[in-house]
């Protein structure tokens, strides 16, 4: 089934570019070394890519926000309340027990259902969390003298960092992830095959 | 009704108290009472001063020309002005002003030749003196002979040139707010490096443009806030609180990293008397925190463990998942 758009398509793989400049420039600015700068891509270089990147990732976040609002793509992300947890924990049982054990998978792919309860919880997680709070506090990053000076007594500067870095981090944890869970679909390439031709096998989750 | 609640939330939170602000409020207090003891103090010498400060205290003043039998009004030329209120705040309030200039200067008209005194400089009192030894104003003079602006002495360059001995007050170790001290510091450099009236005294080179050249640096504004100019421009020397060894321009910190990283060269600058006194755990240079941030040089020690241990056990699991989908698979054959 198709299930892809080829809007989607671009923008995941520019999504995925941009992420990885940002993690090895991020990386580079915040464990750079005044004496030994070899395993970085330096300091003043990593400024200007991260700006860079971030700036593309920000109105491609934007254009996935629109497309999201304007296309069907957004019924995907709409979770339901019935069963919420129930439905996360059977797709967790599944990939850490069901999966070794030939169990079929409890919630297949289907035009309806583009992603698994587990899949849309993180995503949304990832999407409409934690995106907007690395662009947010990236920009104050950018633009230091909008930040808030004092934050219940420790510098607003400080406070924002920390949830860049964190917000940062935690989304490379998810890409890894990400990266990983594709390679449960039939073979392990299907899934990545997909994601280029647009097309989804329907017997593969 | 979610939306009014998130905003009492936000009001609550901008209401509240907040715990760092008294941190700010006593750093004013002090201030302010600074300032008041410099204003409440009463030099031995102020009656002696008002002789002087009756004429060069302000921008005008007035004598009796006693050939003319008449009082004449004159404004007082800028670079002979001492303001009353600078002075009394200064290093040297309790001086008296025939401490360092000529006693001839007591009677009116002053005398042509008094234009051609030998002033002294810091050394001339502060050198080889006991009561100063933990200033080190030896090594200090000895930085000022190596640096750039020694160069200049033959045309006129001296202490004073930066520090102002009728306004100049020490500021690193006595304010509790490293910006008003960077402000302060930068506006020495600046009084002749944005000033072409003071500059052309010293130099023959064209006017310079500070923002111009230093156009390479990322968000230029920010870093003139939040480091002194000296950060980059002179040459570290670890006895001396504040190096006096001004580099030429070829030899400024131009690497990133120089700051930007856990050895940050602004410990041994702009944070060196601050890190001396206090510390602020849990953060590399965690002093830096009480000021501003610095990328690569504030990194929290709880965070960096805490994605140690996330990373290791994302691979963990993810290498535990691969081997039993291996393991699945042989099986299945």
């Amino acid at each position: 089934m198709y299930l892809y758009p080829k809007w989607i398509r671009i923008w995941h793989v520019l999504n995925a570019l941009l992420f990885i400049i940002l993690i090895v420039t991020g990386l580079s600015m915040q464990y750079t070394d005044m004496e030994n700068d070899s395993y970085t891509v330096g300091f003043a270089k990593a400024v200007s890519w991260h700006n860079a990147a971030a700036m593309i990732l920000t109105a491609s976040y934007v254009i996935f926000i629109l497309g999201n609002l304007f296309t069907g793509n957004g019924k995907y992300y709409r979770l339901r309340k019935e069963n919420f947890w129930q439905d996360i924990i059977k797709q967790t049982r599944y990939y850490a027990f069901g999966i070794f054990k030939g169990e079929k998978h409890p919630f297949p792919v289907t035009m309806e259902r583009k992603f698994n309860p587990l899949q849309k919880f993180t995503y949304i997680l990832a999407m409409y969390l934690g995106m907007p709070l690395l662009i947010i506090s990236g920009f104050v990053l950018l633009f230091p003298e909008i930040s808030i000076k004092n934050f219940f007594g420790i510098s607003g500067l400080v406070v924002n960092d920390l949830l860049h870095i964190s917000t940062g981090f935690l989304l490379s944890i998810f890409m890894v992830v990400h990266i990983y869970t594709c390679t449960l679909g039939a073979k392990p390439s299907s899934l990545f095959w997909g994601m280029i031709t647009g097309y989804h096998r329907s017997d593969e989750h | 009704m979610s939306i009014s609640v998130f905003r009492y939330l936000l009001l609550i939170l901008v209401v509240l108290p907040v715990p760092g602000n008294s941190a700010i409020t006593s750093g004013l207090k002090k201030e302010t009472i600074d300032t008041l003891d410099s204003a409440i103090y009463k030099s031995p010498f102020y009656e002696d001063n008002e002789r002087c400060f009756k004429c060069h205290g302000q921008n005008r003043y007035e004598y009796t020309n006693e050939s003319l039998d008449r009082s004449v009004k004159a404004l007082m030329f800028s670079e002979r002005i001492i303001k009353r209120n600078y002075f009394y705040q200064s290093n040297h309030k309790s001086f008296s002003c025939t401490d360092c200039h000529s006693d001839q200067y007591t009677s009116f008209p002053h005398s042509g030749e008094l234009r051609m005194e030998q002033k002294y400089n810091c050394i001339d009192c502060h050198g080889g003196d006991e009561k100063f030894a933990q200033y080190h104003f030896e090594e200090i003079e000895k930085e000022y002979q190596e640096s750039t602006h020694f160069n200049l002495e033959e045309e006129g360059f001296t202490c004073w040139k930066c520090h102002n001995p009728h306004s100049y007050k020490i500021n690193i170790r006595n304010s509790e707010n490293i910006k008003e001290t960077i402000i302060y510091d930068n506006n020495i450099c600046l009084s002749c490096h944005s000033n072409f009236d003071h500059f052309q005294l010293l130099t023959d080179r064209e006017e310079i443009n500070i923002v111009k050249t230093h156009e390479w640096l990322p968000n230029q504004t920010v870093h003139f806030q939040n480091v002194r100019c000296i950060e980059c421009h002179t040459k570290i020397n670890n006895d001396i609180l504040v190096s006096h060894m001004i580099q030429p321009k070829e030899n400024a910190v131009r690497r990133c990293n120089e700051c930007h990283s856990q050895n940050s060269i602004l410990m041994t600058t702009l944070y060196k008397f601050q890190s001396k006194e206090k510390r602020r755990a849990g953060f590399f240079n965690g002093i830096i925190l009480n000021e501003s941030y610095v990328i690569g040089a504030n990194r929290n020690e709880f965070l960096n463990l805490v994605s140690i241990i996330i990373l290791l056990l994302t691979m963990g699991g993810i290498g535990i998942h691969i081997i039993l989908r291996i393991r699945k698979s042989n099986n299945s054959f």
